[in-house]
């Protein structure tokens, strides 16, 4: 590169006086490089989610075999089954409830952890996070283990208080209890992780301020923390939600619906039909349901994303 | 804060702030007390895993105290360790999540550095795009997509199905939005004036990229990399879907199909397999902890 | 080394245009401050000699070259920004060596370059430090370092000072100022600080609303504004603008400032100033400095009058009084032992040999 330093005055030589063209095939490549760093980005998400996304509508107005138009007869045969409500009904407690669960002692173990001398939380931070770090496949096995109906530990335990033997995964409402809770479990120290970096975002000045003004813990949570966290409280909990309505790890390795398909959820039914009983279109009919929850709690996080961003 | 220096002070000078300290003093301890039940219902598996990974299959079946290991014994890891399906797993799932996580990178970071830098038409749409992509979960899309690749095995004769390499296609729609949403942040917070500066200094926009983006931004490619590693390895949804044949495939399904036959449940080895199965990302986590905590947070903020 | 030429360039954004047509001629060597409010198209200029801002319209060349379509690279610039942009991943040496690796220099070269700009800056010591490890002057030289071993045709600097705190700023400011006159490289300089400009340039560019309003050196500046802006704008404290109006007593010209003063004009000034209409709304401009206490054996052309004293400020070697003249508030220097009390009457002299005449409504100096 015998370069411009070398040879000050043959600068712009070139192209002595005209700019407007120039600048238009600049700007052009400057954006058709942009856009050939984006392709694969965009290839990869056209062809292997809207692509997919987009051809479970048409799968599902197939007949079984996948040959026949039936339109909206996989719906219609849906809703005339028991178990298709039992599993709309289970989905909305199963999400619901874990996700308020998993708030409330993200939000209360946050605290604690924020309460204690800086130097010993990363240690606290980092024990509370194991679950879920742990792959959910992995550490459901641990709890089918702990609930398990002859050998269970935690029966073992309750014995000596007198209490069981609890059926964990035999009894249909305990088994919804068991998902929630192993679910409640995985979950939580997301919550707990996000409020902690939201609570440490509150300026002390503020604390102080409210003390002053004579606030006791209960008002100073009530008007300075929970204010200042609103947006990242509701953003987790929608991103939660959507994770946790979508679940198919736990329940499926936990219970696998059973009993008689009381724990089933969307996604393990739509397994159920779709892959293991070969029906795809009525599988991806089952999915579909989830979409319009999906959609409302992907909306309100963006809207809540984008405000995030405009206050930074 | 402030509150309790002023009264070890002088500790005596007025009941309102000695009844502070105490309050500070009870409330520390309650989040003491309430912390280590946490930390226990939050351990309590992973150990439970371990103890029972120390025992023997007699002593599982006696059912002895279930939270003790009398006569521990390492035969679980032998077996495991030395069955060449259970070896065949691990290299499938190590393989698997190594060529996703380099997949993911090469996509997103280009394309996160587009998007952050470079305007261009539909360069913000794209960008909410990604965001949105990221929301869309695994269970929504495993139907379609398993049916695109058996007729794309129909058409093209080549078969992907039930190949352990097709999940190197599947799972970058699971780690690539996420990995370039963060990435967009990172790059974002970078000063305006580092890139003219690179500018001036003669860099083109792949120079910029790669000696001054990538270097500055490393914390983030570095919980971009944890994150889209961790992803690949625990997924099980995908995995259970698209291969079945015993030599394809990836831990978390291979332990729970193969050593759970029929009702017959060896547990002692399948708290090992589920225990060696966590190791990794376990280790990954304790080693870099702060990069894993970015990356979880990021996830919910722009930039 | 090049001179650089703006012709009629104009910036706009979308429908707003920053900068609105601008003509200036930089001379090889030279060092030119340009210097405005925020927002008054100063910085956007500069970026567009820079390259890193396509301009709308016009011409910029330098050394003789259109470079409107040549990107910043080949432009042979080296700029300094505010924030420094030092590459935090990089050491010094690293940092002042970027550009010339870019462009393939041989090794021992790039070594020759960077350690005589780091001699001629002082950093030597630091060669080997990241940026983090650097404090704001020392981040301020190294950036420096890095537009000098480039050894290009013209500095741009970007309000390099702004960051930097009031004692350090000074210091930086003799140190730029010692540094081109060892290298000699045309430099443009932008800044908002109008007492970095004058102590800095060869030659002024006072900038508002995204036009030139003068050109000159910090002198003819100071002593001769063109507009009302740049009176008001060089100098601190800032001019006086005093509301009046020209009147014939008894055959001298007289300038009338409230119902009670009036002053007759120097001689030199009411010839000046004969030709105006006496119905005319005019602004007499007046220094603090040229505002002060009078005492017994006042010069030709300097005026007393006698006022009450709003707030005085001691500042040392003077004290600045605030008083009004019929509701406008006038700012006057006097010696700190004239006896300037806040709330006392006072006899002040005005020194109309160093007076401004302005036309209200247009703004321009007479």
């Amino acid at each position: 590169m015998a370069d411009v330093a070398l040879q000050p005055n043959t600068v712009g030589a070139a192209q002595p006086v005209r700019k407007r063209s120039g600048l238009q095939k600049a700007l052009k490549r400057k954006s058709t490089a942009a856009f050939l760093m984006t392709l694969p980005l965009i290839i990869l998400i056209a062809l292997l989610v809207l692509y997919p996304a987009f051809y479970s509508l048409h799968l599902a107005t197939l007949n079984k075999s996948m040959q026949r138009f039936v339109g909206l007869g996989n719906f219609e045969f849906l809703f005339k089954r028991d178990t298709f409500w039992l599993v709309v009904k289970q989905s909305c407690i199963f999400a619901i409830t874990a996700v308020l669960f998993k708030a409330l002692i993200g939000f209360i173990v946050a605290h604690f952890v924020h309460n204690i001398p800086a130097k010993g939380q990363r240690k606290w931070r980092g024990m509370l996070l194991v679950p879920w770090v742990i792959p959910p496949a992995m550490s459901t096995l641990a709890w089918l283990w702990l609930f398990d109906p002859s050998y269970s530990a935690f029966n073992y335990t309750l014995s000596f208080f007198g209490i069981g033997p609890i059926p964990w995964t035999g009894d249909a409402d305990w088994a919804r209890f068991s998902v929630i809770l192993v679910n409640v479990w995985y979950g939580a120290p997301f919550f707990m992780i996000m409020y902690l970096a939201s609570l440490k975002s509150v300026p002390e000045q503020l604390y102080e301020a409210a003390a002053i003004d004579g606030a006791n813990w209960w008002q100073r949570i009530w008007y300075v923390t929970l204010p200042m966290m609103r947006n990242i409280i509701a953003i987790t909990t929608l991103f939660s939600l959507i994770v946790t309505f979508a679940n198919f790890d736990i329940v499926r390795i936990l219970t696998a619906g059973g009993p008689l398909d009381h724990t089933h959820i969307f996604a393990t039914w739509a397994f159920r039909i779709g892959i293991e009983g070969s029906d795809i279109p009525l599988g991806a009919s089952v999915s579909l349901f989830m979409v319009p929850i999906l959609a409302v709690a992907a909306i309100f996080i963006l809207r809540d994303v984008n405000k995030r961003g405009n206050e930074a | 804060m402030s509150s309790v220096t002023i009264d070890k002070a002088a500790p005596t000078r007025t009941v309102k702030l000695g009844s502070m300290s105490r309050d500070r003093k009870w409330a520390l301890r309650w989040s003491y007390f309430f912390l280590t039940l946490f930390a226990i219902f939050s351990l309590l598996p992973p150990i439970y895993m371990l103890v029972t990974s120390l025992k023997s299959s007699a002593e599982i079946s006696a059912a002895t105290n279930p939270w003790w290991v009398f006569h521990p014994t390492l035969e679980n890891y032998v077996g495991l360790l030395t069955s060449n399906q259970f070896l065949r797993f691990f290299l499938n799932s190590a393989l698997v999540s190594i060529f996703v996580v380099t997949i993911t990178m090469l996509i997103s970071v280009p394309a996160a550095f587009a998007l952050a830098r470079m305007r261009f038409w539909g360069s913000a749409t794209l960008a909410t795009g990604v965001f949105l992509t990221y929301l869309i979960p695994d269970s929504l899309l495993f139907i379609p997509l398993f049916k695109v690749f058996a007729q794309f095995g129909d058409w093209t004769g080549i078969q992907l199905i039930n190949r352990w390499y097709v999940l190197l296609f599947i799972y970058p729609t699971l780690t690539v939005p996420f990995c370039t949403w963060i990435m967009i942040g990172y790059f974002a917070s970078i000063p305006k004036e580092l890139d003219e500066a690179a500018i001036i200094d003669g860099a083109s926009w792949f120079q910029t990229l790669t000696r001054i983006f990538i270097p500055v931004a490393l914390p983030g490619l570095i919980a971009a990399t944890i994150f889209a590693f961790t992803v690949s390895w625990a997924q099980f949804l995908y995995p259970l879907v698209f291969t079945t044949s015993t030599d394809q495939l990836v831990l978390p399904v291979g332990i729970i199909t193969t050593l759970i036959k029929g009702d017959v449940f060896n547990w002692g080895q399948i708290m090992t397999g589920a225990l060696l199965g966590a190791a990794p990302p376990l280790i990954i986590y304790a080693f870099l902890m702060d990069y894993y905590i970015a990356g979880l947070t990021a996830g919910a903020t722009k930039g | 080394m090049a001179d650089v030429a703006l012709r009629k360039v104009v910036k706009r954004y979308d429908d707003v245009e920053a900068v609105r047509g601008i003509d200036l001629d930089i001379a090889d060597h030279e060092f030119i401050v340009l210097v405005g409010p925020s927002g008054c198209g100063k910085s956007t200029t500069l970026r567009m000699i820079a390259g890193l801002e396509d301009i709308s319209d016009g011409d910029i060349m330098i050394g003789g070259d259109v470079v409107n379509d040549v990107p910043p690279k080949d432009r042979d610039i080296a700029m300094v920004f505010q924030n420094y942009a030092l590459y935090p991943h990089m050491t010094v040496a690293e940092n002042m060596s970027f550009g010339l690796r870019l462009k393939h220099y041989p090794k021992a070269e790039i070594k020759a370059r960077v350690t005589e700009a780091a001699r001629l800056l002082d950093i030597t010591d630091l060669i080997d430090r990241k940026p983090k490890q650097l404090s704001g002057g020392q981040r301020q030289r190294v950036a420096m370092g890095r537009a000098i071993v480039r050894n290009p045709k013209v500095f741009l600097f970007d309000e390099p000072l702004s960051n930097l705190d009031a004692k350090l700023r000074v210091q930086m400011r003799i140190e730029i100022k010692k540094v081109h006159q060892k290298v000699r490289t045309t430099t443009v300089y932008v800044t908002h600080d109008q007492v970095e400009a004058m102590t800095l340039a060869d030659r002024v560019v006072v900038m508002n609303k995204g036009r030139i309003e003068q050109i000159g050196t910090p002198n003819e500046l100071y002593h001769k504004p063109a507009t009302r802006f740049v009176a008001g704008f060089i100098g601190s404290p800032a001019m006086n603008f005093i509301p009046c109006r020209l009147e014939d007593v008894g055959g001298t010209l007289q300038i009338r400032l409230t119902d009670r003063i009036a002053f007759a004009l120097p001689p030199a000034r009411a010839a000046r100033y004969n030709a105006l209409p006496r119905t005319e709304k005019l602004l007499l401009g007046i220094r603090p400095e040229h505002l002060t206490e009078s005492h017994a054996h006042l010069g030709p052309g300097v005026e007393s009058f006698d006022t009450v004293l709003d707030v005085t400020e001691p500042m040392g070697m003077e004290t600045l009084v605030y008083f009004g003249l019929d509701g406008t508030p006038v700012c006057g220097r006097v010696d700190p032992n004239a006896g300037a009390k806040d709330g006392a009457p006072m006899r002040l002299a005005m020194d109309l040999n160093n007076m401004h005449l302005l036309n209200e409504a247009t703004g321009v100096v007479i």
